[in-house]
C-alpha cells in the first residue's frame, strides 16, 4: 500500500454559496466534505480547482487566510473549467488541490508599509486576499490606498464589500474608475495607468499590483515616471499550468515557474527575464 | 567483478526473470526499444534504442487517478504507484546520466511519487559503449561511455560479459544470480570515441553569459524557421520531462492521466483568454534554453542534455541541440 498520496491527486469539496459579482465573475464559497475550511493559505497562493471530465485549472484563492470558516474564489468565465463552474449550484461537489506557490510578503517585507493596491477588471481577486488580510491586522500596517478599475461598474468585482466595507473604514482610501461615462457614475472615468498617476502617490509606498500584462505594463510605466523603483512593486502573474508542482514544465518565464517560485514576483526579479507573459 | 558466458547471455536473462521483470533493448516491430524479457528475446544490436529509457520510470501515458461522478457528488480513488521491483538491462551512459536529470525535477519536492516508485523499484544494469555511432556526443557532456554507472555496470568483451555492482541494490541483484565466476575486464580501447565528429563540443559556455543574452541572440529567428513542430525531438529524448494531465471519460466514471507533452506544441501553453507562445520561434526557442540555461541555472549547471544524439537521428528537418549549441556561440543571425 502507498501512504504517500501524490501531489497531483485532488481532495473532494464542496461549493456552498455562489454570488454573481459581474455578468461574466462569480465567487464560489468552498469548504471540505467535513465542512471546513480545506486549507490554510498565504495570501497570494493558488489552488487547482477541478471537474473530473471537464478540466483542472489554476486559481488564486480570493478569500484572506483569516477567514477561518471556507475558501473563497472569484472567477471569471472564460474557458472549460470557468465555464462549467459557472453553470453550476450551491452543493455541487468539485476537486481541490493545494495551495500553490509563494504568496505575497504580508508577514515580512509588507510590515509597516504604506501599501498601494492597484487592480484591473478580475485581477482585483488575488488582491483581495491581501487587501483582507491587511484589514485584519491593521496595526501592522501603514496607509492603505486601493485603486481599482473595470470596463463598468457592472464588472467592478466584490463593489458591495468595497462600498460597505472598505470605503467606510479610517486610514484605506478607495479609489474606484471605470473606462467609459455610464449614467450612473459619479466617479472617476479612465483607465488605470492615467489614474495611477493623476493620483500622483508618494513614493515611498509599497505597490501591489494585479490586472491584465497591458495594464501592468503601462501602470509600471507611469509609476516609474512618478518615482517608484521596480524593487516597491510587487504583482501576481497566471499562466498555463497542469501541475503547479515545477514539474510539468508549462509556466515557466526564463528560469523561474510561476507556479513555484511565483506567483508573486517583485517586479526588479522580472528585469533579467523573458516578457513572456 | 563478476563474469558470465555471452554465449548463454540468454540464461542470465532467465535467472533475472526468474525473481523480477526484466527489460532489456530489443527489436520489437523493427525498432529497438527496452521491451520485457520473455524466453526466445533477443538484444537488439542497435547501439541504442529508439525511444530513451525515460519510458521505464515516466511512461508515455500514466493513470493518475478515477474519478465517480454522481448527482452533485465526487469521488476520487488515487491510482497505486508501482510495488514490483524490476530490472532494466543494458542502459547506455548517456540515458543513465538522464535519470539524474529527471530526479531532479521529479523528486524535488514534493516528489512525484510515481516516478519515486518506479525509480526505488528499478536495479539499473548498465552496458559500455564500444561502437559509437557518429551522432554520439556524451563525453562532450562529461559521460565517459565505457565506464556508465547504474546499480551494475557491464562491460562485453570478446565472449564474455563484465558485472561490477556498484550500488546495494546491484549487489543484492548480482547475489541473486548463480553461475557467476570472477574475473578482471580487459582495458577498453578508447581509440574510436576519440575519431567521433562531435566530440569536443563545449557547453559551459552557456553557465557563464547572461539568461537574457541567449535569449535575445539573433539566431532564435533562423533555426526556427524551418521547424515543422512535429515534437520528435521532445519524444526521443530523454531529459524531456514535460507532460499533460487529461481527463478520460470511461462511460463508468473519469480516468485522469498523465501523458508527454511537448513545449513545440502550438496549444502547449495555451490559455482559455489566448495568452501563448505565439510562433514556433517562441516554442523552438524555449526547447533550448530550458537544457542549455533554465535547466542549468535551476540544478547547478547540469545541462539538460546528455549527448545520446537521438535528435540529430530523428528531426525530420535535422534540426538538433549540437547545431543550436553551436549557432548560439557564433552569435550570428
Amino acid at each position: 500500500m502507498n501512504l504517500t498520496r501524490d501531489p497531483l491527486i485532488p481532495m473532494v469539496a464542496q461549493v456552498t454559496d455562489i454570488r454573481a459579482d459581474t455578468p461574466d465573475v462569480k465567487t464560489f464559497r468552498v469548504v471540505g466534505l467535513d465542512g471546513k475550511k480545506p486549507m490554510e493559505h498565504i495570501p497570494g497562493q493558488c489552488a487547482m480547482l477541478s471537474m473530473p471530465g471537464v478540466g483542472e485549472a489554476l486559481f488564486s484563492i480570493t478569500s484572506s487566510p483569516t477567514n477561518e470558516d471556507y475558501l473563497e474564489f472569484s472567477i471569471k468565465k472564460c474557458g472549460c473549467v470557468t465555464n462549467w463552474l459557472h453553470a453550476i449550484e450551491p452543493g455541487q461537489q468539485l476537486t481541490l488541490r493545494g495551495p500553490y506557490g509563494n504568496g505575497f510578503p504580508v508577514d515580512t517585507d509588507f510590515l509597516g508599509k504604506d501599501l498601494l493596491f492597484i487592480a484591473g477588471g478580475i485581477g482585483l481577486a488575488p488582491l483581495r486576499s491581501v487587501i483582507n488580510y491587511v484589514r485584519h491586522y491593521r496595526e501592522r500596517y501603514g496607509s492603505v490606498d486601493i485603486v481599482y478599475g473595470a470596463r463598468s461598474k457592472e464588472d467592478l468585482v466584490d463593489y458591495q464589500e468595497i462600498l460597505t466595507q472598505w470605503c467606510r473604514e479610517d486610514g484605506i482610501h478607495v479609489h474606484l474608475t471605470i473606462d467609459n461615462p455610464q449614467p450612473d457614475w459619479e466617479g472617476h472615468v479612465g483607465f488605470v495607468p492615467n489614474y495611477v498617476k493623476e493620483l500622483a502617490f508618494d513614493t515611498g509606498k509599497t505597490v501591489v499590483m494585479c490586472g491584465p500584462p497591458i495594464m501592468i505594463k503601462f501602470t509600471l510605466a507611469g509609476l516609474e515616471e512618478l518615482g517608484f523603483r521596480r524593487d516597491q512593486v510587487y504583482t501576481t502573474f497566471e499562466l498555463k499550468m497542469k501541475c503547479a508542482l515545477g514539474k510539468c514544465g508549462r509556466c515557466n518565464i526564463g528560469d523561474k515557474y510561476v507556479c513555484k517560485d511565483g506567483p508573486v514576483f517583485r517586479l526588479d526579479q522580472m528585469t533579467q527575464l523573458p516578457d513572456e507573459y | 567483478m563478476k563474469t558470465w558466458k555471452l554465449s548463454t547471455l540468454d540464461a542470465l536473462f532467465a535467472a533475472i526473470a526468474g525473481k523480477q521483470t526484466l527489460y532489456i533493448p530489443a527489436d520489437v516491430a523493427g525498432q529497438p526499444v527496452f521491451a520485457r524479457w520473455e524466453p526466445g528475446l533477443a538484444m537488439t544490436r542497435a547501439l541504442n534504442t529508439g525511444r530513451s529509457a525515460k519510458d521505464l520510470f515516466f511512461p508515455q501515458v500514466e493513470d493518475l487517478a478515477r474519478f465517480r461522478v454522481a448527482g452533485k457528488t465526487v469521488s476520487v480513488s488515487p491510482a497505486q504507484a508501482l510495488q514490483e521491483p524490476f530490472v532494466i538491462f543494458g542502459v547506455r551512459a548517456c540515458d543513465c546520466r538522464s535519470f539524474d536529470i529527471l530526479d531532479s525535477v521529479f523528486l524535488a519536492e514534493p516528489a512525484d511519487t510515481f516516478y519515486q516508485a518506479r525509480r526505488e523499484q528499478a536495479t539499473v544494469v548498465t552496458l559500455a559503449c564500444s561502437q559509437p555511432e557518429e551522432t554520439c556526443f556524451c563525453t562532450s557532456l562529461g559521460i565517459d561511455p565505457q565506464a556508465p554507472g547504474g546499480d551494475v555496470s557491464c562491460w562485453m568483451a570478446e565472449d564474455t560479459l563484465y558485472l561490477q555492482a556498484n550500488t546495494e541494490k546491484g549487489e543484492a541483484l548480482l547475489a541473486s544470480l548463480p553461475r557467476l565466476e570472477d574475473g578482471e575486464k580487459p582495458d577498453a580501447d578508447s581509440s574510436v570515441f576519440d575519431k567521433l565528429p562531435l566530440k569536443d563540443l563545449d557547453f559551459s559556455a552557456f553557465s557563464g553569459k547572461a539568461l537574457m543574452d541567449w535569449f535575445n541572440s539573433p539566431v532564435w529567428e533562423r533555426l526556427s524557421q524551418s521547424c515543422l513542430g512535429c515534437g520528435s525531438c521532445t519524444f526521443v529524448c530523454p531529459t524531456c520531462q514535460c507532460y499533460d494531465v487529461r481527463d478520460f471519460d470511461t462511460g463508468h466514471g473519469v480516468q485522469r492521466y498523465r501523458c508527454w507533452d511537448s513545449c513545440m506544441y502550438s496549444d502547449f501553453t495555451m490559455m482559455a483568454h489566448g495568452t501563448n507562445r505565439p510562433t514556433q520561434k517562441e516554442r523552438f526557442r524555449q526547447r533550448f534554453m530550458h537544457k542549455l540555461v533554465y535547466h542549468p541555472n535551476n540544478h547547478g549547471g547540469q545541462i539538460g542534455c546528455v549527448g545520446c544524439g537521438r535528435c540529430l537521428q530523428k528531426c525530420p528537418i535535422s534540426m538538433n541541440i549540437v547545431k543550436v549549441a553551436n549557432a548560439l556561440k557564433e552569435g550570428k543571425a
